[in-house]
């Protein structure tokens, strides 16, 4: 195997997809296949097989910026290079790295396309009923590309969105547990029934310009702090 | 039980190449699988996240896992979500924490009587100290994924002399059989991974070996064999025949006189691509080397579920509040590994779960008619003391760490009456 290596520096941002520092973050979530392209990383050991994908996807007005095998420094050129998205063989020693990568950098995660070095329907067909997080492609078909490309962005984006999700309803949890809390210490320390307390927070909430919770959660830290909360 | 109609008898486990895929693979050449009425096809797989998918997508029937994966998985946070449980522990011990020669010179000037983990991580947050005052970056340490316990005995390692793994250094994943190379190219300053690869460094003269895994925390899980939710409860007496066949294996495996052939198999067939005195050694019997059965290694104890799970939150990777108990009776599955014990006359604890954190020296449980369950030492190196009784409370002490999951959430999630 004789690794080889061909990157180019990030685009300027161009406008409807920004890039570039501070800018590429936000942009993560709403990748979409348009007329601008993508700029693609490869991860595979197969040089003759990296080439036929390539072209493929150069074909389709996509950039590989990118191609490596599992010997080089996949951390360090995706932090250098800033891929929009990464096709990686399926069973490659890297994979462990870039799922660490997304552990490190939650707000930013990449798709991540894996495809299968063998040709084999069984594995496409399990893992995407399975719901490997990306698509693995069968024998990675040049004409499929495109779509393969949007089935990985939109599982992807499915699958962010589902954490987002997740994340708010966490928070509506934490938001009902505080705020009854902090009724609670309104109606005792102020002498008021429960309607007028969560008026009264819900007033505050409004005069700041804030979510309930978040004034429900600063009336228990002040009363922590001045009370010692029984 | 024996005689039970097996739902399956073909089966493909994985294994990944190291040291400690020996009873999987051990059990194959030894015929115990077969024994069993298994025919079990061992599938050498790359990295742990393929490992993974392919067990959640039923192209492997189970394998060698980490034992926080099945946690991992179960909690959600693997990025597949496939629920998996584990009724087997594979190994105790056998990792090591590596660092670059020039960096070791460095600790051993700041500390030339330096002996021990717990010395040498004081050491290194000398120098670190001292780079951070001359404006130097923070260094690169590699373990070998984000659910395994080299992460987490990395991180207890660095933590213990008070350095914050997330202010101090910076952490990245590297696949075990490229550590070395990694560390020779200079592109990291060191590793924690398993056996043999600490070894290979430290012959090449690339590193220098500063803590064990079992200086860290004595007898501590390493691996386990997972399997999916669906697959277990599919499959339970095929489940139980595995099981059994792999006790017996990790039995013979811990005779110190079996240890060389074992090692022997492992390189012959190809299953560690490593010098063969470095997979040796590392298979070598030691007093602080990989166990497969000794001390209780096959008992997939709960309260091991709730310390790695205690990991994830404390080291913010796990955004939820889960119910420990709940959690650790639902992965790990003791009743599963009950019946088959039974299976093969192997002695189990009566509790599915201990305390760590105490026992400087070997120990033993007393069991029906004056027969004793001999376990290993369980000492932590930053000197903490776990009680799965009030899991929580280990949480509560820890300095370092930030849970994104509020303490009265948990404690809350916690209160639940079982």
């Amino acid at each position: 195997m004789n690794p080889t290596m061909k990157t180019s520096p990030p685009k300027p941002p161009t406008p409807g997809q920004p890039r570039g520092d501070g800018h590429h973050h936000s942009a993560r979530h709403r990748i979409s296949v348009g007329p601008a392209g993508l700029r693609v990383m490869l991860v595979d050991d197969s040089e003759k097989r990296m080439e036929m994908l390539a072209r493929a996807l150069d074909a389709d007005g996509h950039k590989v910026i990118a191609r490596l095998d599992s010997k080089m420094d996949l951390r360090g050129l995706v932090e250098q290079c800033q891929p929009d998205i990464i096709f990686i063989e399926v069973d490659a020693p890297g994979r462990d790295t870039l799922e660490s990568l997304d552990q490190l950098n939650r707000e930013c995660p990449r798709p991540v396309v894996l495809f299968a070095a063998r040709s084999n329907a069984d594995i496409t067909r399990r893992a995407v009923r399975a719901g490997v997080s990306a698509y693995v492609v069968n024998g990675l078909h040049p004409s499929r590309l495109n779509s393969l490309m949007e089935v990985a962005i939109a599982r992807f984006e499915m699958h962010q969105a589902l954490g987002r999700q997740l994340a708010q309803a966490h928070t509506r949890l934490a938001d009902q547990r505080d705020i009854e809390k902090a009724k609670g210490i309104l109606m005792k320390r102020r002498g008021i029934d429960e309607v007028e307390a969560y008026s009264l927070l819900r007033k505050m909430a409004m005069d700041r310009n804030t979510q309930i919770g978040e004034v429900a959660r600063a009336v228990l830290t002040t009363a922590d702090v001045l009370w010692k909360q029984p | 039980m024996i005689g039970a109609r097996l739902e399956k008898t073909r089966l493909r486990l994985g294994v990944l190449p190291l040291a400690d895929a020996a009873p999987i693979v051990i059990a194959k050449a030894r015929g115990a699988f077969a024994r069993h009425g298994l025919d079990v096809e061992v599938s050498l797989e790359r990295a742990w996240s393929a490992m993974r998918d392919k067990v959640g997508a039923g192209l492997l029937d189970g394998g060698q896992m980490l034992a926080p994966m099945p946690i991992a998985a179960s909690l959600g946070l693997d990025g597949l979500a496939v629920p998996m449980v584990t009724a087997l522990s594979l190994s105790l011990n056998g990792n090591a924490i590596t660092v670059a020669t020039d960096l070791f010179n460095r600790m051993q000037a700041v500390a030339p009587d330096a002996t021990g983990a717990a010395q040498w991580a004081m050491a290194l947050a000398v120098v670190l100290k001292s780079d951070r005052a001359a404006g130097r970056p923070a260094p690169l340490f590699a373990h070998v994924f984000p659910f395994s316990a080299h992460h987490y005995e990395l991180r207890m390692f660095l933590s213990s002399a008070g350095i914050d793994p997330d202010r101090d250094v910076r952490l990245t994943v590297v696949p075990p059989s490229q550590m070395v190379d990694e560390l020779q190219a200079g592109r990291i300053d060191g590793f924690c991974v398993g056996a043999p690869w600490s070894n290979v460094a430290a012959s090449l003269g690339v590193g220098v070996t500063v803590a064990t895994k079992h200086e860290i925390w004595n007898n501590s899980p390493e691996k386990v064999l997972g399997v999916t939710r669906s697959w277990a409860e599919a499959h339970p007496n095929t489940h139980r025949a595995l099981i059994a066949a792999l006790i017996e294996t990790a039995r013979w495996l811990d005779f110190p006189q079996h240890r060389a052939d074992a090692a022997r198999l492992m390189i012959q067939n190809g299953w560690v691509h490593a010098p063969a005195d470095a997979v040796a050694f590392s298979l070598a019997t030691a007093a602080d080397g990989i166990f497969f059965h000794r001390y209780a290694a096959t008992f997939p104890w709960r309260s091991h579920a709730i310390w790695f799970a205690l990991q994830m939150l404390r080291w913010r990777q796990c955004w939820s509040a889960p119910d420990l108990v709940g959690l650790a009776r639902d992965v790990y599955r003791c009743e599963t590994y009950r019946e088959a014990a039974e299976m093969v006359s192997e002695p189990c604890p009566p509790s599915d779960f201990k305390t760590e954190g105490t026992r400087a020296e070997p120990w033993a449980i007393k069991l029906h008619r004056s027969r004793k369950l001999h376990l290993g030492a369980d000492l932590q190196l930053d000197g903490s003391f776990f009680d799965p009784i009030n899991p929580l409370d280990w949480l509560e002490k820890q300095q370092l760490g930030n849970p994104t999951v509020r303490y009265a959430v948990l404690k809350k999630a916690n209160e639940i009456p079982r």
